[in-house]
């Protein structure tokens, strides 16, 4: 594999994943109308994230129990309003600490 | 740009445990540490850099790897459309065409899950804090693979959806329809995964597939009337 080889071939990847993202967002510059659009594009995050975390989640940690425990810290703190750092940050301590006692058992 | 950065700590952390395992698996396929960490710095995607650097590895035609890119990371292009009614007046063509480089599925939802429309300042904080932990994850798994604990790694991992949780939940709390979106598409998402043969899917178009059939079923049966 040479320089040139790995040089060009990394800059196709880039380009195309740079226009991708680029064009849409440097070209849409005014508000859309159309209310399903709308409804739509505000509802996207919601369904993105979501299905970022199921079922993704709870096969990320050693045991699916462990990921449970750290959901529900999440969930818990989430719905208490917590900020974003402190839910992770307590998230992966909990499940730190989860994995250390089922690991006694298992 | 400090709040920014500040809020893109967990994608930090979740990056460098996602970004570790990529180095590792990128270096495996026996490319040269310099040019996975490059591959990482310029590109910032997950399934569409490890599809890139296999095709690389076995010397496939530029024609299909940049297919593959495309078909990949198809779904970065609705994301952007989404932002592009979500940014405030800072956000100039300059600024945009800086932004547009940090479109991750992370980065995207936590600016269009603000409540006020995002900066340009605000965006580029949680990029550049966002692009180092995965630049930093990616030297670290390229450089010393096998040779850091699993433990360390896989205490990092939760950081992420933890991050996502605490971005959906407090809404869907506040307004019904957001609770039926996200429980539409995190079921769906279980069955495509799950299921025998929709699960042969690639992980990237399952997913947007998924978000998209939710956020159209919101469209219909619940339209905002100010989105």
């Amino acid at each position: 594999m040479t320089t040139t080889y790995l040089l060009s071939r990394i800059a196709v990847m880039a380009l195309v994943t740079y226009l991708i993202r680029m064009l849409p967002f440097v070209l849409v510059r005014g508000k859309i109308e159309n209310r399903f659009v709308r409804s739509f594009l505000y509802y996207i995050p919601y369904t993105v994230l979501a299905a970022m975390v199921l079922p993704d989640m709870l096969f990320a940690t050693s045991y699916v129990w462990s990921a449970l425990v750290g959901l529900v810290v999440a969930a818990v703190l989430a719905l208490w309003g917590k900020k974003l750092i402190t839910v992770a940050l307590c998230a992966c301590g909990s499940v730190y600490v989860a994995e250390l006692i089922l690991g006694l058992f298992l | 740009m400090k709040r920014g950065i500040r809020d893109g700590i967990p994608i930090f952390l979740g990056y460098l445990s996602v970004s570790f395992s990529f180095g590792i698996a990128a270096v495996g396929k026996a490319l040269p540490v310099w040019s996975v960490i490059l591959t990482s710095l310029t590109n910032v995607t997950s399934a569409g850099q490890l599809a890139g650097v296999s095709l690389i590895a076995i010397f496939a035609g530029v024609g299909e790897l940049a297919l593959t890119q495309l078909i990949i990371n198809i779904r970065y292009a609705l994301m952007s459309l989404s932002l592009s009614q979500h940014v405030d007046r800072s956000m100039t063509t300059g600024n945009r065409l800086i932004c547009a480089f940090f479109m991750t599925d992370e980065i995207f939802a936590l600016c269009r899950a603000q409540e006020k429309p995002v900066s340009n300042r605000y965006m580029m904080g949680v990029g550049l804090i966002s692009v180092l932990g995965w630049g930093l994850g990616t030297t670290l798994g390229a450089l010393a693979g096998g040779i850091l604990p699993p433990s360390v790694c896989i205490a990092l991992n939760p950081a992420l959806y933890a991050m996502f949780i605490a971005l959906v939940l407090p809404q869907a709390k506040k307004e019904r329809a957001v609770l039926w979106v996200a429980s539409i598409s995190a079921g769906l998402h279980c069955v495509v995964r799950l299921a025998p043969v929709l699960r042969e899917l690639s992980s990237g178009f399952a997913l947007i597939l998924c978000a998209v059939a939710a956020a159209c079923v919101g469209a219909w049966l619940f339209p905002k009337k100010e989105a």
